[in-house]
Order: C-alpha cells, then structure tokens, then sequence
C-alpha cells in the first residue's frame, strides 16, 4: 500500500515534468514567431506600397475632377492640350497610344508567331540551342537602349524615305514593335510547347501536312497563350516611356498622319512632369494621364485572367 | 497537291520571317557594337561628364548605376525573400492570399514610368528627399519586387516536400527549415533571378529620371564618408546613372557628339547586361553543381 | 468486388497496467476536409517493442502514423486524445517541435538534406543548441553505428549525402532521426523504395534499435511485418480492425477481414 502511493506519487511528478516539457516554448518556437513576423512584415510592405501607389496615384489623377472642375468628358475627348491656358484635352495622348501600341502589336504578332512556329516546330535544335538565347537577351536590352536606335536610324531613315522630321508614330511602332517582339515571342513558344505532343503526332499520323498540322492544331490549341502573349506585348508597348518618348516628337497634338511627331500619355508624362508645381491644374492634368496609364495597365492584367480562365474552361471540357 | 504546296508556301514564309527577325536582331547587336565600342576607353569609363553639354566620360554615372544596383539590391533582396517565404511557406490557399497575389501581378505590370512618378510624388514632393540615391534606390526595389518575389516563391516551391517534412520531424522550427533546409537548396535558382533583375535593375531609366534625378553633381572619389556632401556614398546626392545619361544626352544633349557618345554609353550599357546575363547562367549552373553533386 | 465487412466486428487487444506503454491513442478520428478517413483509432503501443501498422493502401496507416507526433498539422484536423508520458499530446498548447524530438520519424522515400553525411546529422543537433564539437562527432559516430552505416561512410564524412545509394540514404535517415536521441521511431512504409538487400539491412537496424526505442513502422509488406514486429494492428478502410501480438495475427486472425487479407484475398 504504501510502495504504490509512493510510486503514483512519482508517476504524478514524472508526467507533471512531461507536462511542463512539452507545454514549455523552446527556441523552434521562438524561432516560428519571428519568422512568422518577419515573412509577414515583408509581405505586408509590398501590401503598402502596392495600396499606397493606387491610392496616391488616384487621389492625385482626379484632382483635375473634383479640385480643377474639368469636366471628366472634356478630358478624354477634347483636342486641344495645353494645361497653363486651362485647355486639357486628352484624347491626342489618348490615340497616339492606342495608336502606337495596336500597330506594334499588329506589326510584332506575325513576326513572334512565325519566329515561335520555327522555334518549336520546324526546328526545335536551332531554336532551342541558338534563337532562344538571342531572344532572352533581346528581353533585357533596356529600352533607352532601343531609343536610342531608333533615334539615330530609324528616324533619319524614316526623314529620308518620306520626308518631314523622321519623328512619329511609325518611328514609334518600329521601335515598339523591335521591344515587344521577343516578349510575345518567348510567350508564344512557352505556350506552343505547351501544347500535347500527341495532338501533333494525331494530326501528322491522320496524313495532315506540317501546316495543317500547325495551323489547324497546334495553334488552335495554343490560342489563348498566344493571345496572353500579345496582351503582355501591348501592356509593355503601352507602358512604355523613354523609347518612345526619344521618337516620336512629343507634339500634344490630333495625330494627322502616321509620320508627324505626336505625343503618347507616357511620353506626355515623362516630358512635363518635371516642370509643373505639385498641385497646379497643370500638374494634375498629368496625374490624371498617369492615372489612365494604371487604369489600363489594370485593365490588360484583368484581360490576362479572364483570357486564362477561358483557356481553362476550354481544357475542362 | 494543293495541301502540300501550301505546306511549302508556309513553310518558306515562316522561314523568311525568321531570317527577318534574326536580321533584325544582328543589325540591332552588331549597331551597338561598331557605332560604339571603338569610344569605349578607359579615359571614357572613368571620366567626368561635362555638366552643361553632356559631353564627356562617363565615369560618375556608371559608379552611381553600380551604387544605385547595390542599394536596390540591399533593400529588395531581404523583402523578396521574406515575401517569397510567406507566399511558399506560410501563405493558405484563400481569398486572401489569392488578393495578396494580385497585387503583387498588378505591381509588375505597372509601367515603370508610373513606378517612377509614385517615387517622385512619395519621396520628392512629400518627403522633399529631393532627386537622390535612396530615392531612385526605393523607386527601383518598387520595380523589382515583385518579379524577385515570385522567383523566390518558385524557387522555393519547387524544392520537393520531403525536404520540408524531413525537417519538420526533427523537430525544427518552419522557419528553421524554411532557411537552413529549403533555402541552400532553392539558392541557384534563385540566384539567378537575382542576377537576371540586377540587369533590368541597371538598365532602367523610366523608374530613376524624377527620382534619382538627372544631374551628376562631380564626385570626390577620395571621400568615402557617406556624411559628405561630396561623397560618392551620400544616399541623398542626386544620381544619373548610366540608361539616364542615354537618355537625356540624347533628348536634351547639347553635346555635338551626341550620337557617338550614346552609341558607346549604349555598348557599356548593353556589355554589362550581357554580363549580368552570362553570369546569372554560369552561377546558377555551378551553384546548381554545388547543391546537388557530390563534392 | 471488395468484399463488404462489418466494421463493429474487431479484435483490439489492449494491455494491463503492468505493460509499460510508449504511447496510446483514444478515439482518434482524422479529417481531410470533409473527408473522414480514420474512425474512432484505439492503440496502444507498449515501450521497446516493433508495432507493425499492415493494411491495403488507403487503409489510412499512413494517416494515423503521421498523426502521432504531430505531422498532420495543417493537412488534417486530428481530434481525440494521443497519450505520451500521461500528456494528451493532441492540443492547441503542446509544443509540436518538442514532440516531434521525442518522437521522430523515417518517410517512404529516403529525404536526405542537401548537404554533407556529417551535416545531416549534425544539423538539427545544432540547432536544438548542441554546440559542443566532441559531443557533436560522438552522436554522429553512434548514429551512424545504430543505423549500420558507420562502416560504409566513416572515411568520407563529408561527401554530400545524395551521392548514397538509397539503401544507404534510408539509413541515414534513420540514422539523423536516432541522433536526435528520441524515444519512438515512427516509420512509414521505409523500405517500398528499397532493393532486396538495403531492405534486409535495414530489418536488422530495426531489430537492433528496439533494444533503446519504440518502434511504429507502417508496411505494405507482411513478410516484414512477421519478421520484425512483435505486435501488429491491421487497418481497414479508416478502421483498426484487429491488434495483436504479431504470431497470433498471422497465425490465427480472429476476424474474417483480418483472414482474408492475411490470406491474401485482397490489398
């Protein structure tokens, strides 16, 4: 009797020590706290400035709303661009561009495609060995780079074969059109490569020809990668500043022709921006340019998502 | 018959495009090259600039490129990977982590030129930085967090579970196997991210001219006091790098030898994304050797 | 066509308070989502002794061994008690990284780090605050010796561990676990990616081991169970259907279920 008291009496203080053991924090648990703390922190900052940069840009883009009184119509469809006389028209930013980024993807699409095409298709070897790193290199080439190509030989060209300045908006979709080139390129191989391999080897056995094969298969299947690939194109043809900016002429004016100078919003934004007082219309009519910019940039990403999810949707089935 | 000459007739057009493009592609290499390597020399690359016409060497701003590249990289890397653990690690597949994810995708696809402007508006206008270091530095690890973020998150992912639970049952922390396990093992891929960023890094102007600013204010280069005005390690002096000088030598450049000083400021510049390219290959691919090989 | 057998007919031994149990669990029920794949699981599992875990894949042996020293976390919600020195481990306040020391565990697939023989051992040592050099070499060389490798890699320590052949990598695993100086060794299914030989090296590991642990291993293959277990649980569908001491499992299985399986009808 009394030995089994004594021994429940050790096995209370043996589980008891288990007990505090196991409930006790050690180092592994300290450590998951601050790890915890820093991955979130580190998250959260990119939370702020991703908020902040909406936030900030759009307080500011509708200043010339709600502070200036521009009638918001009158901004996106008025000609006439001349902020310090209070005339605010938008719309030849506007077009210059739509303009600039539908022709360079225009331009770049059959070039990327067919390029891609011979990259996984025809000749696999080749392109994988040889294209593929000169396209990944073309990918990093920072675009004053390619401004300044175009300043001094596809504008001196473009004076030479038609006359007038050299600047303007087909000086702008060549240089454009040479920068999207290898992002719609790798996309487009990524998603043809994508594409089954049995597709192809059914259609070949079938007796189609390589091009029926391609054209009625391989790029069928591939559809939405390829239109994916030509949004992200546009997205950066759109966005882009200083390349275009070096060629095109910076005249905030109705783009008459293809081979007047003209103005994009970026090239509007980085050319004024700088000599304007914060808060002055002047100023906030360039905000509200930036804003179209996000606005669209916003626009091109919900345009990638829907296209994937209607990809998606396709393979399901 | 018809089939076939179709074939044919596609066949030569692709191939015809193809030659287009790799065409292009030369001329656009090969350009660079001539027009400006023959200006490279070592008075060039170390040299002033002359601050009115913006003629001179290039010495100033490719030091403030490498300092601004060091700066961005200092304060984006640790983000990044902290971020990039979250989103491997810690992130559940919810509403909100899948809002968390857009914002990042809606972060890397702002132009940069917006990118650059909301670093004017924050650190010039608000915070009267004014055009300098740290300014052009923060607006760059804007840009570049979001791709680092998610190379870091693949790099990691990709890294098998067994890993993961072989650590967790020995009783280390998440964190602990996160870094000492996951990490060494993510570390070529994610080194050459890392690289492939620093080119775009140091080829991007849009982002800097309104935050790092567009002057070059002569540098003491035998004062490394980043407390001097006149240092070259002050964080609040302005700084034009290298894809800056480019640009406003060729938009604003006074300089009669505009064009040949770009051409040779473009071949240093596009020399050095070349590097940032071989290197981010030739590391990864050792450190690749070094992880999985034996030694 | 699968049979269809009553899961109220189960033969579940347990054990008078004289047997001294390593660990126990009461009412288990596991949960991936709404998906309940471990009904009502009542084991005990007495010190020193190998406990064979058999059954069909998907039989959820696999779900339960991975519950018992916490590896569930975060992938399923694992309700009811598991007992451990008289601590209902299964609760919010225990500390998981605690448990997992004392309770460690060897994978299907052998999952060496990524880095030398030495530092797989090493490594969590150091960082459960081992520092100490002539401690560190001692645990490595009695590990190693424990597992059956010492003799294979003594001379080459600091060879990266994924030049071993899997054989050799299973063990170090089983090695880096017994390092960690655990009380119970929790094996799934350690040999399904090893050749004949590694395999039968590490039965004998096993074997030895016993003498300081208690040993959980989960098995598809029942030669193995009946050559190193000495108790042995059946599992059916999410159900402990039989528990006994391994001769009477494979030489005389109480129900119809357990029969059938032994005999090899189905799994």
């Amino acid at each position: 009797m009394e030995q089994t008291n004594l021994q429940l009496k050790k096995q209370d203080a043996q589980t008891h020590e288990w007990d505090t053991r196991l409930h006790h924090a050690t180092k592994a648990t300290r450590e998951d706290w601050v790890g915890r703390g820093v991955s979130y922190f580190c998250i959260g900052i990119i939370i702020l400035v991703v908020a902040s940069m909406l936030w900030f840009i759009t307080s500011k883009g509708i200043a010339t709303f709600t502070q200036n009184h521009v009638n918001l119509w009158k901004f996106l469809s008025g000609t006439s661009w001349a902020p310090d006389q209070g005339q605010i028209g938008a719309l030849p930013m506007i077009v210059g561009s739509f303009a600039v980024t539908f022709a360079a993807a225009i331009v770049a699409t059959p070039f990327a495609v067919g390029t891609a095409i011979f990259m996984t298709e025809i000749s696999p070897n080749k392109g994988r060995k040889f294209l593929q790193p000169v396209i990944e290199l073309l990918v990093g080439i920072p675009s004053v780079v390619y401004g300044f190509i175009g300043l001094a030989v596809i504008v001196p060209f473009m004076r030479h074969l038609v006359g007038g300045s050299g600047f303007g908006i087909i000086s702008a979709t060549f240089v454009l059109f040479v920068m999207v080139l290898p992002t719609i390129t790798s996309m487009t191989v990524d998603s043809l490569r994508a594409v089954p391999r049995f597709y192809k080897e059914a259609s070949l056995a079938l007796g189609a020809t390589r091009w029926q094969t391609v054209s009625r298969v391989i790029l069928r299947s591939a559809t939405s990668g390829i239109l994916t690939a030509i949004i992200f194109g546009m997205a950066r043809a759109f966005g882009e500043a200083l390349a275009v900016q070096m060629v095109i002429g910076n005249a905030a004016i109705m783009p008459k022709n293809l081979i007047s100078p003209a103005s994009t919003l970026t090239s509007q934004l980085t050319t004024g921006i700088g000599d304007t007082i914060d808060g002055t219309l002047p100023n906030n009519a360039l905000w509200s340019l930036a804003l179209i910019l996000l606005l669209m940039s916003l626009f091109f990403n919900a345009l990638v998502r829907i296209i994937a999810k209607r990809g998606q949707l396709k393979h399901e089935c | 018959m018809n089939a076939k000459r179709t074939d044919l007739i596609a066949t030569i057009v692709i191939d015809l495009i193809v030659a287009s493009v790799v065409g292009i592609l030369f001329f656009l290499l090969a350009y660079i090259l001539t027009a400006g390597l023959p200006h490279v020399s070592w008075s060039f690359l170390t040299g002033a600039t002359d601050a009115f016409s913006g003629a001179g060497g290039i010495g100033v701003q490719l030091f403030n490129s490498f300092y601004l590249l060091v700066l961005t990289m200092l304060i984006s890397v640790p983000i990044s990977l902290g971020a990039g653990i979250y989103l491997a690690e810690y992130a559940k597949d919810n509403w909100r982590t899948s809002l968390i994810r857009s914002a990042i995708e809606v972060l890397s696809s702002l132009p940069s030129v917006v990118v650059g402007l909301f670093g004017f508006l924050l650190f010039v206008v608000k915070f009267k930085i004014g055009f300098s270091v740290i300014s052009g530095a923060i607006a760059l690890t804007f840009f570049n967090l979001p791709l680092l973020t998610r190379n870091i998150e693949e790099s990691l992912s990709a890294v098998s579970r067994s890993q993961r639970e072989a650590g967790l049952s020995l009783g280390l922390s998440k964190w602990k196997t996160e870094i000492g396990i996951i990490l060494p093992v993510a570390l070529p891929g994610i080194v050459t991210g890392i690289v492939l960023s620093a080119g775009r890094v140091f080829g991007e102007a849009a982002a800097l001219i309104y935050t790092a600013g567009q002057s070059a204010p002569v540098t003491n280069f035998a004062d490394w006091n980043p407390m001097d005005a006149a240092s070259p390690l002050n964080p609040f002096r302005p700084a034009e790098t290298l894809a800056v000088h480019i640009w406003k030598v060729n938009t604003e450049g006074l300089a009669s030898n505009a064009a040949t000083l770009s051409a040779a400021a473009s071949a240093v510049l596009i020399i050095a994304v070349l590097l940032f390219n071989l290197g981010a290959r030739l590391l990864g691919s050792y450190l690749y050797r070094r992880v999985t090989a034996s030694k | 066509m699968l049979k269809q057998y009553s899961f109220e007919d189960t033969a579940v031994q347990t054990f008078d308070d004289k047997t001294s149990l390593a660990m126990k669990t009461e009412n288990m029920q596991v949960f991936y989502g709404d998906n309940h794949a471990m009904f009502d699981a009542n084991l005990a599992f007495p010190k020193n002794q190998i406990t064979a875990l058999i059954g069909a894949s998907g039989s959820g042996k696999s779900t339960y061994l991975r519950s018992l020293n916490r590896m569930n976390d975060g992938i399923a919600t694992v309700t009811g008690k598991i007992w451990y020195h008289g601590v209902n481990i299964n609760e919010p306040g225990v500390n998981i990284y605690e448990i997992r020391r004392h309770i460690g565990m060897v994978f299907q697939r052998p999952n060496p780090f990524a880095k030398s023989i030495r530092e797989n051992i090493v490594y969590a040592l150091r960082a459960n605050g081992i520092k100490k050099k002539s401690v560190l070499e001692e645990r490595i060389e009695q590990s190693l010796k424990g597992a059956a490798l010492w003799d294979e890699v003594k001379d080459n320590l600091d060879k990266s561990a994924l030049s071993l052949s899997g054989g050799q990598q299973q063990r170090l695993c089983i090695a880096r676990s017994i390092a960690m100086a655990p009380d119970v060794l929790l094996l799934d299914e350690p040999c399904s990616a090893l050749d004949p030989i590694s395999t039968v090296k590490v039965e004998e590991t096993l074997l030895e081991l016993q003498k300081k642990y208690t040993i959980i291993i989960v098995t598809h293959n029942m030669q193995q169970a009946s050559r190193i277990s000495s108790q042995c649980a059946f599992f059916h569908l999410g159900h402990i259907m039989e528990y006994a001491p391994t001769s009477t499992m494979f030489n005389n299985p109480q129900i119809p279920v357990t029969q059938d399986y032994i005999a090899g009808s189905f799994g």
